[in-house]
């Protein structure tokens, strides 16, 4: 009975700080400045479908990429020795710890046109490439940012799987290529899965990496909400609408994964 | 276990790269003798000791370690105690608690962050204040919480229950046995929460962004996405460049202390056969 009680402070903040907020968003979303219930936040919305593709689009082909070097690389670390596993987690987590705005800051002075890229191209005697302000500059951003969200769900549950799983598979006269088909990959979907939400949720909702490295032109959803709160264009009901759209879609992909993993992701996130 | 090749090797070592050349870039132009951020102009220091007097940036500092640390600290003791709380619940009322407590970590950041800026607006108007620290701090704590739950929680799981009932019979009272055998029991998942809400809460931007409000707030975050869209000075390279420094030598410190610790209990291990 006691200890039950421990948790009322919280269930109290929850609600407030939670709950409340996302109940505002709705409410404001289907409102008008005046108060009144409308629609027309959302039949607005058909105007801005290119961003919201967009933002789908870029996002997923960073999150393909994320997983293309991040399950590799999960699955290399896990068979390296302990000392060397311990060191290279610890490289992968360390830029974390340094603001990840002025990391992306970062990679314009190397991808501008006269950045360093460019430059050492040049010294080289190379075509020089134009990738500043175009949606692969973008895409390299949330690839970058977000590929350690991808390598440490994967690598905890790779190196967590029963070895002697693997022998038995080998004992029983699989080839390798089996082995990793038929026993190491269906066994690490959770981390594959618990990967692809963390990447992916960040990525379609960022507003930072595409301002930097986008241009004007690759306007995303975070970009087109931050400009209805805080930005130019300031109407926080189309904002609130725009963002409970995005939620929506974001939590069907969410549950539709969750089907997949059976539920096994929640898990694995820490 | 096989040995791994050359082609992985190089594969692991073509990532790392990718991953540390634009803190390599950032870290050299802090030495540069110029305001570019493309062309090299000599070495130079004297961006470090000018940084001490660049208010705007040690104010955010000071600022953002203010509210890493504080809403860390309050984050630990608030979500230690909900996790116990949730612990002890029956499965039917503590399934959609725990739902609940995943929103802000399910959620983009943007979400929580819009969210929370309206909630604060509109009762700012309603309690005649102004967002600010206050405001910011509230954030932060609400979104470092649910990481301190989700790192005690399974801490809690793999509690023996024996272990407080021998406690009790052997005649501690229950708010002893809580305080010498559950409260050890789980420290390194209340530590571990701590660490990830400091970093989070360190990390953040977006969030903070949307609830500091205009009257001068500002995380270092928030200072260097207003340079971003005028000027980078070099001394933001510079305080970034001593920020990672100092976690690096903090990380290398903390590595081989727990490679120390192990060979010493090999070296017990072997003197016990």
């Amino acid at each position: 009975m006691k200890i039950k009680a421990l948790s009322a402070p919280y269930i109290l903040w929850m609600a407030l700080f939670v709950a409340a907020p996302i109940v505002l968003i709705t409410v404001y979303a289907f409102t008008t400045s005046s108060g009144e219930f409308t629609l027309n936040n959302f039949s607005r919305m058909g105007s801005y479908l290119p961003v919201f593709g967009r933002s789908f689009l870029l996002a997923l082909i960073a999150t393909v990429i994320c997983l293309l070097l991040g399950y590799p690389l999960s699955y290399i670390l896990s068979r390296e020795s302990p000392r060397f596993q311990q060191i290279a987690l610890m490289l992968i987590m360390l830029p974390m710890w340094m603001n990840y705005l002025l990391r992306t800051y970062a990679w314009l002075s190397i991808l501008e046109n006269t950045g360093l890229l460019n430059r050492l191209l040049s010294a080289l005697h190379l075509p020089t490439l134009n990738i500043i302000n175009t949606p692969s500059a973008v895409v390299l951003g949330m690839v970058y940012n977000f590929l350690p969200f991808m390598v440490l769900p994967i690598y905890s549950v790779i190196t967590k799987i029963d070895r002697s799983l693997i022998e038995a598979a080998q004992d029983l006269g699989a080839p390798p290529a089996n082995v990793f088909r038929r026993v190491i990959f269906p066994l690490s979907l959770p981390g594959v899965l618990s990967g692809i939400t963390m990447v992916f949720v960040p990525a379609v909702s960022t507003f930072v990496i595409s301002q930097l490295l986008g241009g004007s032109k690759s306007m995303l959803l975070g970009d087109l909400i931050e400009m209805q709160f805080l930005g130019t264009a300031y109407n926080p009901h189309l904002g609130s609408a725009i963002a409970l759209v995005m939620m929506i879609i974001v939590l069907v992909c969410m549950l539709v994964m969750n089907r997949f993993g059976q539920g096994e992701e929640q898990a694995v996130i820490l | 276990m096989k040995k791994v090749s050359l082609v992985s090797r190089l594969f692991t070592a073509l990532i790392f790269l990718f991953l540390y050349v634009p803190i390599f870039v950032l870290i050299a132009f802090s030495f540069n003798n110029s305001k570019s951020r493309t062309v090299w102009a000599g070495f130079t220091l004297k961006w470090y000791p000018q940084l001490i007097h660049n208010d705007t940036i040690m104010s955010s500092v000071y600022t953002t370690l203010l509210v890493s640390v504080i809403a860390a600290l309050v984050a630990t003791v608030f979500g230690t105690m909900a996790a116990l709380g949730f612990f002890s619940m029956k499965k039917r009322w503590r399934a959609p608690l725990l739902a609940v407590n995943n929103i802000p970590v399910m959620n983009a950041d943007i979400v929580t962050g819009v969210s929370l800026c309206l909630l604060f607006v509109f009762a700012s108007s309603l309690f005649h204040f102004n967002l600010g620290f206050g405001t910011l701090l509230i954030a932060h704590i609400t979104f470092d919480i649910p990481y301190v739950i989700l790192s005690v929680m399974p801490k809690l799981y793999q509690l023996d229950h024996n272990l407080v009932d021998a406690a009790q019979d052997l005649g501690c009272t229950w708010t002893q046995a809580f305080f010498k055998v559950v409260v050890p029991q789980i420290m390194p998942g209340i530590v571990n929460g701590m660490l990830i809400a400091f970093t989070m809460s360190i990390d953040d931007f977006i969030i903070s962004y949307f609830t500091a409000g205009s009257h001068g707030v500002k995380t270092l975050s928030m200072t260097i996405y207003a340079m971003t869209r005028k000027r980078v000075t070099p001394e933001i390279n510079a305080v970034s460049s001593l920020l990672f420094i100092t976690v690096l030598f903090l990380l290398i410190v903390l590595n081989v202390r727990e490679i120390r610790q192990e060979e010493k209990l090999k070296r017990a291990a072997r003197l016990q056969k």
